[in-house]
């Protein structure tokens, strides 16, 4: 069973196509990052699966079950984009009314709010008012409520949205401890560094369609780009190196970015250029950034 | 039952906007009024009419009315204000998001807000019936007769108001929603003299569109039968009053109306469940 799956999952609002005919699946266990522009249909694709917005056509599943199904809501969490909270409670408060919601019984509320209060950083502010929480402290309260019934999938939406990069980084952690723990992570982010760092897969929607799904090195081609740092690399040795793949870049005469689609071209490579000359200093394979492969992928698409 | 998790949510959500507490105090100013005005009203009434018990009991009760005719509309305007946003407000906040997606049904969370919402709606109404009555026994040793089912009937017309306000508040934004609601209970308030006069003058178009008026929106009905139980036997005689009744809608016309509020309900429970979030 996936944890997630949509089968031609579409919106229309009016002419307007928010989500065309979407095919997902989603494994349980693993962290999906869902990546696209301003408005190309994520926000109304998560609250399709969340039940929050019916599908003109389609059907989504989550563990199983059509969206807002309380069985399975039972074991769901999800941070919305724009979280919003009833200003007039406090922490403390509010994740107990959250909690009750998910017909938590009282004792267990009493041993899950401070332990989830600690693991936000926010602990010692269990009475204050949320209406004076900074937009980072909403932001951590939020994650809370989203894990309170120890989901078995989450969806978070922009996570990291008012956070400071301390922030940032304990939101990447928290998302390999559920990874860890096999909890299914639905990511929407902009915040392209931090997809790639805690996702497993990605899809990537464009205007409604999802474009591309698939790894990183699978959304790569297949490619692997590495950084060759040498002296004495000459126009011949530089032109020479095109056997092996595409040159992508050059600073100067000691630095090169060679894209190559094989990894065992490398111990190769390195032969090659000690037997010609070149004194190698290093040759670093690197990951294409995820930022390149977004703007390519979606440019492509155009 | 989340149902009433959810009410009592609606409820503390009233206590902490301090909608409670300024009701209780403007509440409490209006006893206050009220009290200062009847002892006065008294006094004259007293001294003037003499052995006339009739003309005495007469005008206790007739300013007793005026005040509950004013707990009516307070009680009316007090329904407005508390539902016309109550789930607009959080879907246009988002605050609806993390609540939705919780185990449980939409209906829920609709019959939960209305439960909230008529808890409030007749503790002020009973705070401010129960004060009045105190009032008017302390003074005028006067006990508006049937208080009880009239003031049960005034809460089915705050609830009629209150209903059909969570109704628009499934679709419309506050402001427009709260228009259309007073709009509609001014219909029904100028059916009811429609009504009344059609049936003193013996117009049966009038009384026929004040009936019809009255099954679109039985908020106003509710009060001319509340009026008409607590005014006593020679004054309902004497015909209509600014604040009371000359006839009184039927006791098939409460059924009506507890159906209307049922059915204005499931409607508000349906459109909610239909809707984008």
């Amino acid at each position: 069973m996936w944890a997630i799956e949509a089968i031609s999952l579409r919106k229309e609002y009016g002419r307007t196509v928010a989500v065309a005919d979407l095919n997902l699946q989603v494994c349980q266990g693993e962290v999906f990052g869902f990546l696209g522009a301003n408005g190309a249909g994520k926000t109304t694709t998560v609250k399709m699966l969340l039940g929050l917005v019916r599908p003109s056509a389609g059907q989504a599943l989550v563990l199983g079950r059509r969206p807002g199904d309380p069985t399975a809501m039972a074991h769901i969490g999800f941070l919305p984009e724009h979280f919003r909270f009833h200003p007039w409670l406090t922490a403390a408060d509010f994740l107990d009314y959250h909690a009750r919601l998910y017909g938590m019984p009282a004792e267990e509320r009493r041993r899950r709010i401070p332990e989830l209060l600690e693991r936000v950083g926010l602990a010692g502010w269990e009475r204050t008012r949320l209406a004076k929480f900074s937009k980072g402290m909403l932001q951590r309260i939020g994650l809370a409520q989203a894990l309170l019934n120890h989901p078995q999938v989450v969806f978070l939406d922009e996570p990291t949205s008012g956070l400071d990069p301390l922030g940032r980084r304990e939101v990447r952690d928290l998302i390999r401890e559920l990874r860890d723990a096999g909890v299914t992570v639905f990511l929407n982010s902009h915040m392209l560094g931090e997809v790639e760092a805690a996702c497993d897969r990605v899809g990537i929607i464009r205007q409604g369609e999802l474009i591309r799904v698939g790894t990183l090195e699978e959304l790569a081609g297949g490619t692997l780009q590495v950084e060759i740092r040498a002296r004495a690399l000459t126009p011949e040795l530089i032109a020479g190196l095109a056997r092996w793949g595409r040159v992508v870049r050059q600073e100067g005469s000691e630095r090169v970015l060679l894209e190559t689609a094989e990894e065992e071209a490398l111990p190769v490579i390195a032969a090659w250029l000690v037997e010609n000359g070149a004194r190698l200093y290093a040759l670093t394979p690197c990951r294409r950034p995820l930022e390149d492969l977004f703007v390519q992928i979606v440019e492509g698409a155009q | 039952m989340k149902v009433w998790l959810i009410a009592e949510m609606t409820f503390h959500e009233a206590r902490q906007r301090r909608l409670v507490w300024i009701g209780a105090l403007l509440g409490l100013l209006f006893l206050g009024v009220f009290a200062l005005g009847y002892h006065y009203m008294y006094q004259d009434v007293s001294r003037y009419a003499g052995a006339f018990t009739t003309q005495v009991i007469s005008a206790a009760n007739g300013f007793a009315l005026m005040g509950l005719y004013a707990v009516n509309f307070l009680g009316v305007m007090l329904a407005v204000i508390i539902s016309v946003d109550t789930l607009s407000g959080e879907i246009a906040s988002g605050t609806i998001h993390t609540i939705a997606t919780k185990p449980l049904r939409r209906w829920e969370i609709v019959v939960g807000k209305w439960l909230g919402l008529l808890a409030m709606l007749s503790l002020f109404i009973v705070f401010l019936c129960a004060g009045l009555t105190l009032i008017t026994w302390l003074i005028a040793r006067h006990i508006p007769p049937n208080i009880m089912q009239g003031t049960a009937l005034m809460i089915l017309c705050g609830t009629v108001v209150m209903t059909l306000s969570l109704l628009g508040s499934t679709y419309l934004a506050a402001l427009a929603n709260g228009v259309v609601v007073l709009m509609l209970y001014g219909l029904a308030f100028a059916a009811g003299w429609m009504e009344e006069f059609g049936a003193i003058f013996q117009n049966t178009s009038a009384v026929r569109v004040g009936i019809v008026i009255s099954l679109l929106m039985p908020a106003e009905a509710m009060w001319k039968r509340a009026a008409y139980l607590m005014q006593p036997g020679f004054l309902r005689e004497f015909g209509m009053s600014p604040f009371g009744a000359g006839s009184a809608p039927s006791s098939a016309m409460v059924v009506y109306t507890l159906l209307y509020v049922l059915v204005i309900l499931a409607a508000a429970v349906r459109l909610f469940q239909r809707r984008d979030l």
